[in-house]
């Protein structure tokens, strides 16, 4: 039965994962960002003191900007581990070999994505006892925190599907890795500036300003640092529901949006990985 | 065991293979031989499932590249003619990894990996990191990997090229045992007498076309029509220039003073060059040598390929 779900790129890339300095210095790059914030969070509210009252509020803000800074470090990291997935073996001509073994293309990009995803978790995993500082203090439910850490496993697979595509479709991996921070750029930066150009257009429309906007809504529910905003606060999702008129909550549109994006990134990966072969399976 | 029909690939308007057709019985080793770019390597990409035919099709033991492409990987162990390996890996982890790949199960790999190590000659070196080995011991740990599914045709590609004399000869010497294990093999090389020791058959194919077939032999003879052959005498070399410049056979001779060496071209047949042979030493010469040089294809493909503009 083991045999079964026996993945070898999964576990090659593992391996070959752990054994890197690269990736050593990544996870220890990725907590001291977030020691330095916390620890400097700290001793900004207590002002330098060391002594003082940490009010609840002062704590869960801290959590909401640890949250943003989290996804945002999460989004920092993906490409470089994902985009050179199917692209670096191309470059140092083990791809070949690769595609002449009995593994199926859905093996291998599933296998090359996991691996990938299963470091990141590690990662946010590594980074959880520093997180649940904010428990200390109080201002935050367990239960938020869960749905946050399943909304990053989300946008790390969507990621990293869409690094696995580029790594594909492209044949270098510094061409694969611009391409996904652009993309990265665009769901995190451009959908924002779409978002608030949006509401502008349709105030600009109403004077009275209550109208529907399904654009400025879906610019919206794209965008993770939106999705993190509304999930951390309820008062953020509130306010976006009565700016742009559409009562459905953020994170099922983001949901459904990432969901597909992983099986069309993946679906495009599957076909072309054997792309000089007719008949692909 | 592989059929190969009408097979055709075109690159917009560059054909690299031109209906090609070949067709080899079971445990035969066929030497492919061809200038650079003449179509070897797209002929062995398709046959190893990696590149699709423009049109055609290559049956391996029953089964077609472009319908059961699953099925011909089960079938074939492939050596590029450029590979790399994974950093970070080690030699029996390198093997074990592509083992699975093949879907071996873990207890018939462990026993399975060191026999081919064994057959390798890498026992030695298991534990070592696969790119800190040597060029000829990572072409051989390929040919190993190629070999963990126990496949029924063998496709190298210039498994010899960027080996040293000595790696060539272990190389060599580990596809005769193959060979004997009764695997087909094919192996490409623009180095024509290095196929010429190993091979049962050689195909020499020019610009995307298969212009001779057969054994090694009648293909060496047609290819190169002349022998060049080399004399090495211990002294009097300006006597056997004076022998040799009577003999109607011969034609271009080369006096190299510092080998002690004369160079000619030979239209005769075997037995002409046996009465020869006869001759000099009748006439005391001082000849304690006498070879045919080895010709580099290219070389004869050079003069076959300008023979043919030319008409």
């Amino acid at each position: 039965m083991m045999e079964r779900f026996y993945n070898p790129v999964f576990v090659k890339e593992l391996k070959l994962r752990f054994r890197s300095f690269k990736s050593f210095s990544g996870l220890m790059f990725y907590l001291a960002v977030i020691c330095i914030f916390i620890a400097g969070f700290l001793l900004i509210t207590t002002e330098f003191t060391g002594k003082g009252f940490f009010k609840p509020e002062i704590s869960f803000m801290m959590f909401a900007v640890l949250t943003i800074l989290q996804m945002a470090l999460i989004l920092f990291i993906t490409p470089s581990l994902t985009a050179g997935a199917i692209s670096s073996e191309r470059e140092k001509q083990t791809l070949n070999i690769l595609l002449t073994t009995t593994q199926s293309s859905t093996q291998i990009i599933i296998g090359k994505l996991l691996s990938s995803v299963a470091f990141l978790v590690l990662m946010l995993i590594a980074g959880l006892p520093l997180y649940s500082l904010v428990f200390l203090f109080g201002g935050v439910s367990p239960s938020q925190l869960i749905s946050i850490f399943l909304f990053y496993l989300l946008t790390v697979v969507a990621i990293g599907s869409i690094g696995v595509m580029f790594s594909t479709i492209t044949k270098r991996t510094i061409v694969a890795m611009i391409s996904t921070y652009g993309t990265i750029i665009f769901l995190g930066g451009i959908t924002a500036f779409f978002f608030f150009l949006s509401m502008a257009f349709n105030q600009m429309g109403n004077a009275v300003g209550t109208s529907t906007s399904y654009m400025a809504y879906f610019w919206a529910s794209i965008n993770p640092g939106a999705l993190m905003l509304t999930l951390t606060s309820s008062s953020m999702g509130d306010a976006l529901v009565q700016v742009s008129g559409v009562e459905l909550p953020v994170w099922i549109s983001y949901l459904i949006t990432y969901s597909l994006i992983i099986v069309i990134c993946l679906t495009i990966a599957i076909k072309k990985l054997r792309a000089n072969m007719k008949s692909n399976r | 065991m592989i059929e190969i029909r009408d097979l055709t690939k075109r690159y917009g308007s560059f054909t690299a293979l031109d209906h090609l057709n070949l067709s080899l019985e079971e445990g035969v080793v066929f030497g492919f031989v061809g200038a650079n770019g003449a179509g070897k390597s797209t002929t062995f990409s398709i046959l190893a499932t990696l590149l699709s035919p423009t049109s055609g099709d290559a049956i391996i033991n029953g089964k077609s590249v472009i319908k059961e492409p699953k099925e011909v990987r089960k079938q074939i162990g492939y050596m590029p003619d450029f590979f790399g390996v994974y950093d970070q890996l080690k030699v029996d982890e390198y093997l074990d990894f592509y083992g699975a790949s093949y879907g071996i199960g873990a207890a018939e790999r462990k026993v399975l990996i060191p026999q081919l190590l064994e057959l390798v000659n890498l026992t030695n070196k298991r534990n070592e990191y696969v790119d800190l080995l040597s060029r000829g011991m990572k072409q051989r740990l390929c040919l190993a990997r190629a070999l963990i599914h126990d496949p029924k045709v063998l496709i190298l590609d210039e498994p010899a090229s960027g080996l040293d004399p000595r790696a060539r000869v272990e190389m060599r010497d580990i596809l005769r045992n193959l060979k004997s294990m009764g695997k087909t093999i094919l192996i490409s090389s623009h180095i024509l007498p290095e196929l010429a020791e190993m091979c049962d058959e050689i195909g020499v194919i020019d610009n995307g076309k298969l212009i001779a077939h057969g054994n090694v032999a009648s293909i060496q003879a047609q290819l190169q029509g002349e022998k060049r052959i080399v004399v090495k005498a211990t002294d009097c070399l300006k006597e056997v220039r004076e022998f040799l410049e009577e003999d109607p056979l011969i034609s271009s001779i080369d006096v190299m003073d510092n080998r002690l060496e004369i160079a000619f071209n030979y239209r005769g047949t075997d037995d002409d060059q046996v009465a020869l042979l006869k001759k000099a030493i009748l006439a005391n010469l001082p000849i304690y040598a006498l070879s045919e040089e080895e010709k580099d294809l290219e070389d004869v493909f050079m003069a076959i390929t300008k023979g043919a503009d030319n008409q």
